[in-house]
């Protein structure tokens, strides 16, 4: 094991100045805020606090934005790995063009794509009509929140995924081909393992953003009471009947939700890099 | 098993790899693909293993012809340069994929594969490292352990690609000899690519020189440098000296001076001599050698490399003397190759040579 020193030689000084700096504005913008929030939520008592988390309205909207983002954030793995795959191992005209629009969601106002999105798979609308005579709509319906979760997740999953990708060596699946395994195989023993760190972290950047997400599902989902709403939009109108501690309670829960699922994954993750290593 | 190669051409997008090349390999030989990168050396061999698919031509393995037959079906082991590990498997996993990932009824146990990789393990001399991770291990080690990996399969022949070429010297030499035992010990016929001369002359049983897509000349140690065929091949194999002059009558010449050696069958113009460095003797007083002006003179271990600048537009020639000759401190010498060999010039279209005789 190395020494860790706190302070390493370094030929460009000026440890102390940054590393204040750094410290200064990660406690302003992000650890403030965090305690805020539960300090808020600690000045409900519990009865209080209870009757916000077991209220049937905020019970659905938490299984409603947990369930939905877990599944969207799943889709975008199949998804994104597809793509990360196609546009690392074909060139092909357009590749650069198709590389570049996976990025469209990330730059993309959500507002402005929940309005085309509802748009699009709302009865009428472009999509929409081919699914309404089969009796299944999308738009105002738990699946197109799916739908919009799943769009704005996408980036996150192929940018993860993609170098490591391009980094990985043809040698180890032509290796694999010369040992006698078929294509299949190498994909699943010899490709997809080496994959897993990135896909998980691919995974959880989608999640914890879809989980997040606002303008782009508020106009797709109906926003039903119990039925398509989610969680960040029950904050919303918490805030505006101004009654911040209930507001902060949803966060707080929401919160500690995602903490804990984000830990679960980087104890995955750490754990398949101990047992995967570095070569 | 026996392997044809017969007349393969490869082209990548229309750029030509390798120019029909044609060879056979006895079972159980040890073969060296030897020349510089863009030699079409690793292509030829990838072509053996099915990694690649000829333009034209055919390779045969024994009677049956392989050359539309998958990697997987050809039963190859190949060894790349890079080792090529399965990073997220043990040792012994990666030396028991290739059975592990066989159909059902042709797999062995998992005990079976278990033992079998023990056993390679101990023939590759690395027991009991079953469960390690290929990060644990040295760079040696990994080759060593894509070599097991490459034998569990019963491979029909086995391929390596430059095997020690990201290895330090040390390691090189060691995993040399120990090459040469377990191809003893097994018996597979081997070819193996490399661009170390020193490799390929000590390893291997015959040498495959190949430039620009073409095989040059194929033989022993001995007829590679005792006897080679073409320009390249006397130049790439061994220190030689090269030096441009002109026939004319039967004779060579530098200028108007004549160098005292028959030219045989090369026609008048121009040609190359090629001679050892090493292989020259001094004369006196010069009728019928090569005289030349000393430019620089450099020690190397137990010799002396002498540049000399010879005939009236200065070309470059270096000879080799015993690093306490008395000649090096001469700012003139004239020498004569002991054994020699002059070869027409390319342009001139005809290919002819002659040696000493």
């Amino acid at each position: 094991m190395a020494v860790t020193h706190f302070r390493a030689p370094s030929i460009i000084p000026g440890f102390g100045l940054t590393f204040g700096f750094t410290l200064f504005y990660l406690s302003i913008i992000v650890i403030v805020p965090v305690i805020g929030i539960y300090i808020h939520t600690f000045q409900l008592d519990w009865a209080a606090f209870e009757r916000i988390v077991t209220g049937a309205r905020f019970q659905a909207a938490l299984r409603l934005s947990f369930g939905t983002s877990a599944l969207a954030a799943l889709v975008n793995v199949v998804i994104g790995v597809l793509v990360a795959w196609v546009l690392t191992r074909y060139s092909f005209p357009g590749r650069r063009v198709l590389d570049a629009i996976v990025d469209l969601p990330f730059a993309l106002p959500t507002a402005v794509a929940g309005i085309s999105l509802t748009a699009i798979y709302a009865p009428t609308g472009l999509i929409g009509q081919l699914f309404a005579p089969l009796g299944i709509r999308i738009a105002y319906t738990p699946l197109g929140i799916l739908i919009a979760l799943i769009f704005i997740g996408l980036p996150f999953v192929v940018r993860t995924v993609q170098p490591v990708l391009q980094d990985f060596d043809r040698e180890v699946e032509e290796a694999s081909a010369t040992l006698g395994a078929s294509r299949l195989t190498t994909i699943v023993r010899v490709l997809l393992p080496n994959l897993v760190p990135a896909i998980l972290t691919g995974f959880a950047l989608a999640f914890s953003r879809a989980v997040g997400e606002y303008g782009s599902v508020i106009f797709i989902a109906g926003n039903l009471p119990r039925q398509t709403e989610i969680l960040p939009l029950l904050i919303v109108f918490r805030l505006e009947e101004y009654n911040y501690p209930a507001a902060a309670a949803i966060a707080a829960v929401m919160m500690t939700a995602s903490f804990v699922i984000l830990l679960l994954i980087n104890l995955i993750q750490a754990w398949s890099r101990r047992r995967f290593g570095r070569v | 098993m026996e392997l044809s190669i017969r007349n393969i051409r490869k082209e990548f997008d229309r750029f030509p790899a390798l120019h029909g090349v044609s060879l056979d390999i006895r079972s159980g030989e040890l073969i060296a693909l030897l020349g510089p990168s863009g030699s079409g050396k690793t292509t030829l061999l990838r072509l053996i293993a099915g990694l690649e698919f000829p333009t034209s031509g055919a390779i045969f393995f024994g009677e049956d012809d392989a050359s539309q037959k998958t990697v997987q079906e050809r039963n190859v082991g190949f060894v790349f340069q890079h080792y090529a590990l399965f990073r997220h498997m043990t040792v012994a996993e990666n030396i028991g994929f290739g059975l592990k990932v066989r159909p059902r009824r042709l797999r062995p146990s998992a005990a079976q594969i278990r033992r079998r990789a023990s056993e390679l393990l101990e023939l590759v001399r690395l027991p009991g490292l079953e469960n390690r991770y290929p990060s644990q291990l040295s760079g040696g080690q990994r080759q060593r352990v894509a070599l097991a990996r490459a034998l569990a399969i019963e491979p029909k022949v086995l391929l390596l690609d430059e095997p020690f070429g990201a290895l330090d010297a040390q390691v090189r030499r060691d995993l040399r000899r120990w090459l040469r035992e377990i191809h003893e010990t097994t018996g597979h016929t081997t070819v193996f690519v490399t661009h170390d001369q020193e490799e390929a002359l000590e390893l291997a049983d015959r040498v495959v020189v190949m430039s620009q897509g073409a095989i040059e000349q194929v033989g022993s140690a001995d007829d590679v440098y005792d006897r080679p065929l073409t320009p390249f091949v006397y130049g790439f194999i061994g220190e030689s000296s090269r030096l441009p002059v002109r026939v004319d009558t039967g004779g060579v010449w530098i200028d108007d001076r004549s160098l005292g050696l028959a030219a045989g069958d090369v026609p008048d113009g121009p040609a190359h001599l090629f001679f050892r460095p090493h292989d020259v003797e001094l004369v006196e007083g010069c009728g019928g050698c090569i005289a030349g002006v000393v430019v620089s003179s450099r020690r190397v271990e137990a010799t002396r490399r002498v540049e000399l600048a010879v005939g009236g537009d200065r070309r470059i020639v270096e000879i080799e003397l015993p690093a306490d000759h008395p000649a090096a401190l001469r700012s003139r010498i004239a020498f004569r190759p002991r054994s020699w060999k002059l070869f027409a010039d390319a342009r001139a279209g005809r290919e002819a040579c002659a040696e000493t005789v």
